[in-house]
């Protein structure tokens, strides 16, 4: 069988652009603005001017970082069961994260998330079967700003079995969010050995590693927390604007992250991910429903292939501002690509108005989406050899297929049955339905799964201990009670 | 040790396994169970949870079908038993079904057929592309209280005004409910050429059905 594959370059194109992305560390180089990673990269052999904050990586240190660098992880769920394998052309789904504003499920209007808004966004995330990970997809904005990161972890980890993709806004907050990673798998090595979380560090275009993101990839490096690489060139505006020039500038961000990554702790995981964007040349925005958008991804996708990394993109998501069309058919696009690229982890679902807006409707929506993207990857499999003569024999002329074990033994494995969200019944059926748009349909499916929610299996003692780790770092701020868990 | 038994080929209903249904049916007669008992306890019960686990939507058509068949094994050694002890299941109505003149769809109409037949209706099935004259001998031979005319096309499914006007001109019309079912058919077609009901799909056809004969779903 042959797997459905989206591949853009030639071989020979793969190899010039890594050469081009390597090229670029040395001539001009990569600007480094935390003292730690330019210590290191010094240490090893890089030019470094410590004054300008700029590193000159040779190409011998990308080489032996790339040797180091892993080609697969595992990710536990919260009961320490393997639940996603990073590596490969495997294809896992994660909602969008970090929104900052949710659509009302009442009025439809976005507005910003609080508590409660988060609290069930997790839970619906757990009843998806086609969403494998979570994310921290909502920043509360209920609690202190300064401790917005580690909260939406801490409400996610009190209702999550799946593991998370998250990410941290500060320095010091990143070591409070492992504290409460840890607490749930009773210790720093117990979670470095059985990963809970991957944080996704951002480098700023073009070829920037701020202090923050730089600092949180050495701490993840050093106590073997998975790190993803977002690098996430806007061609046209903060890279070139043509997609294989942006595409080499993703590679040489994301080079330039794996040598320092490697560099603080040889061997730990890291992940070959991204948000680019094709700027829109009119409304000057960061288009994720964008065809060469998705192009800019299956690009840097294969380049990370062919490193032999595990690969993230930022996909399927839409820039539209409600669940319409538009949103139907840019998340279609995004995710499908995204599937049939094999990048390992796709973050997007649920998200909308580019990387900002969370609608519990377009999840559920996406959750479709995403079955049918994986129907389509898994591809056209031979069941039986010869493939049809002996049940084509057996009937001979009739028609009654439908009525053959044959049919019933297979149909669930080659059918992907979408939920009622998905309309495919005819007119006079829909008609007596209520005839409902499909953001209706999708509504009342989200409040259908909520009811079929289950609470994880964290001890009360644990619980208590993530209380105690996020309320020491609220009282920092202000804030001497946390908001209601139960929602 | 018979409830046991009874359980079993219930089960192998909702399994989809018609041989075990007929071979634990065959079992149970020679351990002395009376048909009405298997009918009643084991084979009804049975194709009632294939048609929940349908409706709630962890069930499909080959499911459903599949069980039927296995229903329709088991009938086939237990009507001769039915007969020999003079009892009878009472059916709620007997039916007569085909897909009209000029049609040679079948998936639709033999779903309706399997599905009434599965629900205790006593179904003729008359196949594809029917004659007129052919539904009304069997109507006057069987004294159906029910007709089912399917159509697909939109060509043939003026078909189905023209059988219930020779119904009309048989004196059959009172004696027999009509409902018409397939792709292009709407509930306003049905009302249009003067059918008693119309349905959506095969469970929806056993709902109008039992309406049609006055017993409740």
């Amino acid at each position: 069988m042959r797997r459905p594959k989206l591949e853009v370059f030639e071989p020979a194109l793969v190899e010039q652009i890594i050469h081009e992305g390597i090229d670029l560390l040395s001539d001009p180089g990569v600007r480094v603005h935390n003292q730690e990673a330019l210590i290191l990269l010094a240490e090893a052999g890089a030019q470094v001017n410590f004054e300008n904050q700029i590193a000159y990586i040779p190409e011998r240190l990308v080489q032996q970082s790339l040797a180091t660098a892993p080609v697969e992880f595992i990710l536990y769920d919260i009961d320490g069961k393997p639940a996603i394998t990073y590596g490969g052309n495997n294809v896992q789904f994660d909602p969008g994260s970090a929104g900052i504003s949710v659509q009302d499920v009442k009025t439809g209007e976005q507005r910003p998330p609080v508590t409660k808004d988060f609290i069930q966004w997790v839970k619906l995330v757990e009843t998806l079967p086609q969403i494998d990970a979570q994310s921290t997809a909502m920043v509360c904005t209920d609690v202190p700003e300064e401790i917005g990161d580690l909260y939406r972890l801490y409400i996610a980890l009190n209702y999550m079995r799946k593991p998370i993709i998250t990410g941290a806004f500060r320095k010091d907050t990143w070591w409070i969010m492992r504290d409460l990673l840890a607490a749930v798998r009773g210790g720093g090595e117990a979670l470095a050995a059985m990963p809970l979380a991957v944080f996704d560090v951002c480098p700023s275009p073009p070829l920037l590693w701020s202090d923050l993101t730089c600092q949180n990839l050495i701490d993840c490096a050093r106590t073997g927390i998975p790190a993803e690489l977002v690098s996430m060139p806007l061609s046209g505006a903060t890279s070139p604007v043509t997609l294989a020039a942006a595409i080499v500038q993703h590679t040489a961000e994301s080079l330039s992250g794996i040598v320092i990554h490697q560099l603080a702790k040889a061997g730990s995981p890291v992940v070959w991910g991204g948000s680019p964007a094709a700027f829109d040349m009119r409304e000057g925005t960061t288009p994720m429903g964008a065809a060469e958008t998705w192009l800019i991804d299956a690009g840097y996708v294969q380049i990370g292939k062919s490193l032999n990394l595990p690969t993230h993109v930022y996909m399927g998501m839409s820039d539209s501002k409600m669940v319409d069309a538009q949103c139907g058919l840019e998340s279609m696009g995004g995710a499908l690509s995204a599937a049939l690229m094999g990048a390992n982890m796709v973050s997007g679902a649920g998200m909308l108005d580019f990387e900002t807006c969370l609608s519990y409707e377009k999840l559920v929506i996406d959750a479709e989406i995403i079955g049918m993207s994986r129907r389509m990857i898994a591809g056209i499999e031979i069941r039986e050899d010869p493939i049809a003569l002996t049940v084509m024999r057996s009937m001979g002329h009739r028609s009654d297929y439908l009525s053959l074990p044959h049919t019933r033994r297979w149909f669930r494995k080659e059918l992907y049955i979408p939920s009622e969200v998905i309309d495919r019944g005819s007119y006079d059926a829909w008609q007596q339905k209520g005839s409902k748009p499909v953001t209706e349909r999708a509504s009342e499916r989200v409040n259908m799964l909520l009811k079929t929610y289950q609470p994880n299996s964290l001890s009360e003692d644990t619980r208590a201990e993530l209380k105690e780790i996020t309320l020491q770092a609220s009282r920092k701020f202000g804030m001497e009670h946390l908001p209601d868990l139960d929602s | 040790m018979s409830d046991e038994l009874l359980a079993q080929i219930s089960q192998s209903l909702v399994d989809g396994d018609p041989d075990a249904t007929f071979s634990l049916t065959e079992k149970a007669l020679r351990e002395g169970l009376e048909p009405l008992r298997i009918i009643r306890e084991a084979l009804m019960p049975g194709m009632n949870i294939v048609g929940d686990y349908f409706a709630r939507g962890d069930y499909f058509l080959p499911d459903l079908i599949i069980a039927a068949d296995g229903m329709k094994r088991a009938m086939e050694l237990l009507e001769p038993e039915l007969r020999a002890r003079q009892q009878a299941l009472e059916t709620p109505g007997v039916v007569v079904i085909g897909t009209v003149k000029g049609d040679i769809h079948e998936i639709g109409k033999s779903l309706v057929a399997t599905m009434l037949s599965a629900n205790g209706f006593k179904v003729y099935d008359m196949g594809v592309d029917v004659p007129i004259a052919t539904f009304i001998a069997k109507i006057k031979e069987t004294n159906a209280t029910l007709l089912g005319l399917s159509a697909l096309l939109t060509t043939t499914m003026t078909m189905q005004r023209e059988v219930i006007k020779t119904l009309v001109a048989e004196g059959l019309r009172s004696q027999v409910k009509v409902m018409v079912g397939g792709a292009p058919v709407t509930r306003s077609w049905a009302e249009e050429i003067g059918a008693d009901g119309y349905a959506e799909d095969a469970m929806g056809a056993v709902a109008l059905a039992k309406r049609l004969v006055g017993v409740q779903a």
